[in-house]
């Protein structure tokens, strides 16, 4: 039965079309108490005493706490692999102690018996803050940040080959200045906890996990202090991640420290203000980097140097931005030499964590609109610089001699000239470039282009999966992966179910529960396809031996004669015809003679490479002189996934990632005031793109390249729709406003531009 | 104070501060937690929900300004327990993806379809554009929209 490349429809979908999802909101437990975060007003001081008697006193309030209740508890650690020795000393205590150092830093919280009231008592603290001047711009020079800690609190290179002499021989050389500003993931949901102490199982659950339920386990028992065995997380609907979600916060440390302390269940959901000032944000950085290139626009050598705005303090993910930023800014070019600096900078602003296609949507722009000044400086044609630095398909895989992490950049497969051309085929561009040079001729300011990109996904370490059949046949794989939206049940079904033979929709899909399997990796970094759906696929293929084996004995015949169609085992090519057993009867005759509920197998995939796949996209746009507003008349992906297992939901996650991108290159961003103060703290504010500000998103899904790190051969698709978006949506202004590479920042505001205009 | 609100065509007897808003009234007072907070401020559109047949942001409505009124919400947009119409086409054309923003846009799509006028791409575009979706790039749930209409329309 082929189930993999099937678009079936989503076996999800039931309870979040009739609203009887269970997302963090919608869960309660009697008798729970209803925490407030009380957050710093100032961007960075010095607390002289934070007066919680009224709140104390206000009704329905069960306990006031401030960083002096939590002095006990170690700040948030860095999530292993995240590692960099340098930002241990940033990390984030739960409540600030004496120092607050953003606007939305949790400096107190209060407990009482509802919402309202809750909210009603944080507003009676009064906190005594000596303001100290804040650092607010990233590109201020290093200075001290707080007590032995400098606003530069590491630097790292990444690279290979020798750049001076590239440098030296080169026949031009193109400098320019390229920054990103702060956007994130802003999930529709909003954050929110809910700890409750199980009495007779004597254990804390932590109930509205999200993302990474078992690293978030383990991490979370150490800071509270408890066995492992006495914390379990639980998963239930997850309404959008992005990266952003289900990261170690204090508010969640909190949530369930207060749980364990009272033996009493602790509620937490927190207001949008409070989500755009205190939730991670991510993106923004700061490029210097030049290209050595021949006369032909061969590029020699790329130097980039760039300065990475973590915040405040240094949360779970570490140095992980930055990194990949600096090893998947030459994406799919040949680059010789390459080197790049990175600086983790610290800031009064908030923290910084990773957003969907992290430090690839970033370095993407950065790199494209370097190809565009290449293009521009000699005089070529921007499309063909980027046909000439292609790495080529005679080259593959392909290696750069840096590691990311530890492992190794290792581009598994493709032929990126040959896609290229199936895309730009595909959109006829070379109609529209048409078009629209006659729109420029007759003085519209309409333009279009293509970028390219890498997009890396898929990442181990490991994955395991248990694959459950009960004597009617029914199946539930259970896996320590997530669900944030992207469609896991279904995916992970159809492998299964065609590993099987049998139908998707009978397979329970199990994700996110810590105790019912004991190792999990979670939703993070585009893997759970590649690697849950490998796990299952062998975990599948053993349970189809068992029963492949039981028929052979029961129907007389040889193992290997047999095949499973429909839930039916029979001879290959006469099932239906011959004589035949079903799945399930097949099943219970396995467990007849034995004191087992099911047939059980558990396996574990293990990947110690990423997957790595090409991408493009197009964008074409017109630009309003008079206003520098910019519309987007077109906009199409590109992407070889390699094998799409279900190719509607490739096509969704490429369509959703597309409009976050566009979001970040016209309209969101996090703007902060000269005294740190946040701008951005509502949906007025922070703009998110509507339906009225998009195009019909346009996908060509590739299936040219089959990872070769896998059996199923899946390369990953959650990222790549958001990773080229702002690129090409620069490069299209660019080449709108008849100056390619001219965008210097995103987003693209029409203050931005206008100012673009003015100094044309 | 006590309130009434007919839900669904069921009749909710609530005792309610006169700042609770609707939507946490209808969450939390009637139990009804398919309508979501996305904002609290009326710009995300999460928590859309028909008074008396008027598309409503429940999070900008005090409940005691409901009180008496007809309220449909999406627990009430199944037919006999199977997706009706418009459930059934978020469905077959991957409308949603985490679901947070889908009961909202079922209501503003409810509305929609049953105002029976018909509808250009572009005001379709517009009226769809009051609620946000951070995950599907809005095509699919325009798509969606769209197929029902059109099925409307025809059979009208």
């Amino acid at each position: 039965m082929t189930m993999i490349g099937e678009s079936v429809l989503r076996l999800e979908d039931g309870p979040l079309l009739t609203g009887t999802g269970r997302f963090a909101g919608d869960q309660n437990f009697d008798g729970q108490l209803h925490m407030r975060v009380v957050r710093s007003p100032v961007a960075h001081g010095r607390i002289r005493a934070i007066d919680t008697d009224a709140a104390a006193a206000a009704p329905g309030v069960f306990a006031v706490w401030t960083g002096a209740d939590v002095a006990d508890v170690p700040p948030i650690n860095l999530r292993p692999g995240s590692a960099m020795q340098d930002l241990e000393k940033c990390r984030q205590h739960v409540l600030a102690q004496r120092f607050v150092r953003y606007v939305g830093e949790p400096m107190a919280v209060v407990f009482a018996d509802d919402a309202y009231r809750a909210e009603d008592a944080a507003e009676l603290i009064w906190a005594d803050i000596e303001a100290l001047p804040p650092v607010v711009e990233l590109m201020d020079p290093p200075a001290a940040f707080s007590p032995g800690v400098s606003t530069e609190p590491a630097v790292f290179v990444k690279g290979y080959g020798d750049i001076e002499e590239a440098f030296t021989g080169a026949a031009h050389i193109v400098e320019c200045e390229f920054s990103v500003g702060r956007h994130a993931g802003v999930p529709l949901e909003t954050r929110g906890a809910l700890a409750f102490w199980n009495d007779s199982a004597d254990r804390l659950e932590f109930h509205a996990a999200a993302k990474i339920p078992h690293t978030n386990r383990i991490a979370l028992a150490d800071l509270l202090g408890l066995e492992l065995d006495r914390l379990h997380l639980f998963e239930g609907h997850v309404g959008g991640g992005f990266g952003v979600r289900g990261e170690i916060y204090p508010d969640e440390v909190l949530v369930n420290l207060a749980a364990m302390r009272y033996r009493r269940p602790v509620k937490w959901i927190e207001d949008r203000m409070e989500h755009l000032t205190a939730a991670n944000h991510s993106r923004e950085q700061t490029h210097r980097i030049r290209a050595a290139t021949g006369a032909d626009g061969l590029i020699l050598a790329i130097d980039d140097e760039f300065w990475f705005n973590q915040g405040a303090y240094a949360r779970t993910h570490g140095a992980t931005v930055p990194v990949v930023s600096a090893t998947m800014l030459p994406g799919p070019y040949k680059i010789p030499a390459y080197r790049a600096t990175g600086h983790i900078r610290l800031t009064n602003i908030t923290p910084a964590g990773t957003y969907r296609g992290p430090g690839r949507y970033e370095t993407t722009f950065v790199r494209e609109q370097l190809m565009d000044r290449i293009a521009a400086a000699l005089d070529l044609d921007p499309l063909a610089v980027r046909r000439t630095n292609l790495i080529g398909p005679d080259e593959m895989p392909y290696a750069r001699p840096f590691d990311i992490g530890g492992k190794p950049i290792f581009y598994d497969s493709g032929d990126y000239p040959k896609s290229l051309a199936r895309f730009l085929d595909h959109v006829g561009y070379d109609a529209l470039q048409a078009d629209m040079d006659a729109r420029r001729a007759a003085g519209e300011m309409a333009g279009a282009a293509v970028i390219c990109f890498v997009e890396l996904g898929g990442d181990g370490p490991f994955d395991d999966v248990r694959v459950e059949m009960a004597g009617d046949g029914s199946v539930e794989v259970i896996t320590g992966v997530a669900s944030v939206g992207q469609g896991v049940e279904t995916v992970i079904a159809q492998i299964c179910a065609e590993t099987l033979g049998i139908d998707y929709a009978g397979i329970t899909v199990t994700h996110g529960q810590t105790d019912r399997i004991a190792r999990g990796q979670g939703a993070r970094a585009s893997r759970v396809t590649v690697m849950t759906g490998n796990a299952t696929h062998k975990a599948a293929t053993k349970v189809r031996a068992k029963l492949l084996e039981k028929a052979a004995e029961l129907l007389q015949a040889p193992t290997e004669s047999l095949d499973i169609v429909d839930g039916v085992i029979g001879v290959s090519d006469t099932i239906g015809e011959g004589p035949s057993l079903t799945v399930a009867a097949a099943a219970a005759e396995i467990l007849r003679t034995r004191d087992a509920p099911c047939i059980a197998v558990e396996e574990t995939f293990e990947n110690d490479r990423a997957t790595y796949s090409f991408g493009a996209q197009l964008a074409a746009v017109t630009v309003d002189p008079l206003t520098a507003g910019v519309t987007i008349e077109r906009f199409a992906v590109a992407y070889d996934i390699g094998r799409a297992v279900n190719p509607m939901l490739v096509e969704g996650q490429l369509v959703g990632g597309a409009v976050q991108g566009i979001g970040g290159a016209l309209f969101e961003e996090f703007l902060y005031d000269e005294n740190g103060q946040p701008l951005s703290v509502t949906f007025a504010d922070y703009l998110m793109p509507t339906a009225a500000e998009v195009p019909d998103i346009e996908c060509l899904v590739l299936e040219e390249s089959p990872s070769t790190t896998n059996p199923l051969a899946l390369k990953s698709g959650g990222d790549p729709g958001v990773t080229g978006a702002g690129a090409a949506v620069a490069a299209a202004i660019g080449a709108a406003i008849g100056r390619p590479g001219a965008i210097t920042r995103l987003p693209v505001t029409p203050l931005r531009l206008r100012e673009i205009l003015r100094t044309g | 104070m006590r309130i009434h609100l007919n839900v669904n065509g069921t009749d909710h007897g609530v005792e309610v501060e006169p700042r609770y808003s609707l939507v946490d009234t209808l969450r939390e007072g009637c139990g009804l937690t398919g309508s979501h907070v996305g904002c609290e401020h009326g710009v995300c559109g999460a928590c859309t929900v028909l008074v008396d047949e008027q598309p409503v942001r429940a999070c900008l409505m005090f409940a005691v300004q409901a009180d008496g009124k007809r309220i449909r919400t999406v627990e009430g947009l199944d037919d006999n327990g199977a997706f009706n119409a418009l459930q059934q086409a978020f469905h077959e054309h991957h409308a949603l993806q985490c679901g947070f923003c889908t009961p909202g846009m079922l209501m503003l799509a409810t509305w929609i379809v049953e105002r029976g006028a018909p509808v250009s791409d572009d005001e379709l575009r517009e009226f769809m554009a009051s609620n946000l979706c951070r995950c599907t790039g809005y095509r699919n749930i325009l798509r969606a929209v769209r197929a029902v209409l059109d099925r409307t329309e025809d059979g009208a």
